[in-house]
């Protein structure tokens, strides 16, 4: 990663890209190598490249990292304005325009999307609190504690853990109950606590759930190594 | 055949490729795609060991003599299926044809099955070319990329009311098997490409046809996986799992292996190298090797020389009517399909 301008306006931009995630793998797009560099002027102009592991990723999740990363230096201190540039990619031009103008993604892709990303993203955040209860479940049910007991478990009963952060972060992000008292299985669609003869059902498909994305992590992290063999940060 | 610890493993390659990429065929205008395609697939292979890899000039220009050293001679493929991808907005004449790979197979009798392909959007003609490739190459599968760029659509759905009038014709003219792959666009773009519902549709309107989902839906495994589980004609391509995760991420491998055997079973798995972005002798090799790495994996069905004969050609075989030699078959009472059974024990249980 190239950083120029080594002042608190810089580290305060990369610190608010850490808080951008790939929305497919739900890891910060800055853990991932995805940020190139990221450059802002004495004026207070911020310059930030992006590049992803393929040139035809899937150009509606391109485009919530480009919106969001813009969305999270612009409102840096000290930033007066900003341009993100997606690096390498099939849509680069309609992306890096559709963004910069703060045209919306039906905009941005004239004719080839009838809606914005919401319902995406909070597919994929689903997806990411189903992964997030395998993480935090499979430690217990590896030291003792029964289906039974994980399903009258409380968030606030659970032990505190990165896992547990990060599952409450997500819930939260989502609208569904996220507090000391909510339940730890939940339906992600819904919020509903699991119904015991559904408890086996619903730790399968969390397994299942995180298992796909590491698979795809892996693959992408592997792609964009041999695409970017310099730029890999781990 | 591969043989190892005297046991013989018939395989069946059921998911390759002979395409051209070279500079020479790239589009005019669309020079871009062209390059970014292959070279995107061209990463891919450095996800297999490191003396593997080939230049990028090979990778885009491979010779029906690297094809049949690299399958048949040093990689113990018995019989490999052709499926084609036309790309035709960015390589001229194709980046893979039916026409080109049939024109191999027809000078090595009895090694290659060529699957034809059909786009849904290709209207009346579109049905005339599927009639004129099942007559012509014998096809009884095809290959279909959602993601396609076709005349300023990028990509459709197979439960669209097109694709069902393609599947009904495809089979009235006795394809059986549909290979599946999907990519990374579709209309409208806001969808998630990558969604395998759409197959979930067809698998229940058409259960004579089989379905077989490449790379396992990747990278939505786990939403294959429940399809998977519901369908009894949906089955799981192999190709990726075992070239792009096996040697680059083994722990991850496992985890998906165990669930793939868990949700879908033994009998519905199949081998495809993908060639040629990964040659198939260290992915067979491999896999004959392969069981879990640790205790971790003690919930996930096991895995028997009787499974890694069904994946590596047995179960494709089925699907492609392939006769087998009696000495690779398994006895009648092999192979138990275990993770079936598991899997309508937890639905049960739901």
């Amino acid at each position: 990663m190239t950083v120029t301008a080594t002042n608190t306006v810089v580290s305060a931009a990369l610190e608010a890209l850490t808080t951008v995630r790939d929305p497919e793998l739900d890891e910060p797009i800055t853990a991932l190598g995805f940020v190139a560099s990221c450059q802002v002027s004495c004026e207070g102009r911020a310059v930030v490249r992006l590049r992803l592991p393929t040139y035809f990723c899937a150009p509606n999740f391109a485009y919530l990292m480009v919106a969001d990363a813009y969305d999270a230096v612009t409102a840096v201190p000290g930033v007066t304005s900003a341009e993100v540039i997606l690096e390498d990619h099939f849509a680069s031009d309609q992306i890096n325009a559709g963004v910069a103008a703060q045209a919306g993604f039906v905009k941005s892709f004239d004719g080839e999307a009838v809606a914005e990303l919401g319902n995406l993203r909070a597919q994929f955040l689903r997806k990411a609190v189903m992964a997030g209860t395998d993480q935090v479940c499979r430690p217990l049910l590896g030291a003792g504690v029964t289906p039974e007991e994980l399903r009258v478990l409380t968030l606030g009963a659970v032990p505190a853990s990165p896992e547990l952060d990060r599952l409450r972060e997500r819930r939260a992000e989502l609208g569904l109950p996220a507090g000391d008292d909510a339940p730890l299985l939940i339906d992600p669609q819904t919020g509903a606590r699991i119904d015991a003869a559904a408890v086996p059902l619903h730790l399968r498909k969390a397994r299942v759930t995180r298992a796909g994305i590491e698979a795809n992590t892996s693959i992408c992290s592997g792609m964009f190594k041999v695409r970017y063999p310099d730029g890999w940060t781990p | 055949m591969y043989e190892k610890d005297g046991e013989k493993y018939f395989i069946v390659d059921s998911h390759m490729h002979y395409w051209q990429a070279g500079p020479e065929v790239w589009v005019k205008g669309a020079e871009h795609y062209a390059k970014g395609w292959i070279e995107c697939f061209h990463a891919y292979q450095g996800l297999g060991p490191k003396e593997t890899h080939w230049p990028i000039e090979k990778f885009m220009s491979y010779t029906e003599d690297d094809l049949m050293k690299d399958v048949f001679e040093d990689g113990y493929v018995d019989v490999a299926v052709f499926q084609p991808t036309y790309l035709k907005e960015w390589y001229e004449g194709g980046f893979n044809t039916t026409e080109r790979n049939a024109a191999l197979g027809e000078k090595h009798p009895g090694k290659f099955i060529a699957n034809t392909r059909f786009d849904p959007r290709d209207g009346d003609e579109g049905l005339k070319e599927l009639a004129r490739n099942v007559e012509r190459y014998g096809s009884t599968g095809v290959k279909l990329y959602t993601a396609e760029w076709n005349n300023g659509s990028r990509g459709y759905k197979l439960s669209d009311p097109i694709a069902y009038r393609y599947l009904e014709r495809a089979q009235e003219l006795g394809i059986k098997n549909i290979h599946v792959h999907k990519g990374p666009t579709i209309w409208p773009l806001d969808k998630d490409a990558f969604d395998v519902s759409d197959i979930d549709h067809c698998a229940t309107d058409f259960p004579e046809l089989n379905f077989i989902v490449e790379h396992v839906g990747l990278p939505r495994i786990e939403d294959f996986c429940f399809m998977a589980t519901q369908e009894p004609n949906v089955y799981a391509g192999l190709s990726v799992v075992i070239g792009g995760l096996m040697h680059a991420r083994p722990k991850f491998f496992a985890k998906v292996m165990g669930e793939l055997l868990f949700w879908v079973g033994e009998d519905k798995m199949t081998f495809g190298s993908d060639y040629g972005i990964w040659e198939p002798k260290w992915q067979v090799e491999g896999f004959v090797d392969w069981d879990y790495p640790s205790d971790e994996f003690s919930d996930f069905p096991r895995v028997t020389t009787a499974t890694k004969k069904k994946i590596l050609g047995l179960n494709a075989a089925k699907l492609y009517g392939i006769e087998v030699p009696k000495e690779c078959q398994l006895p009648a009472d092999e192979g138990t399909p275990a993770a079936q059974d598991d899997a309508a024990l937890v639905d049960s249980g739901s």
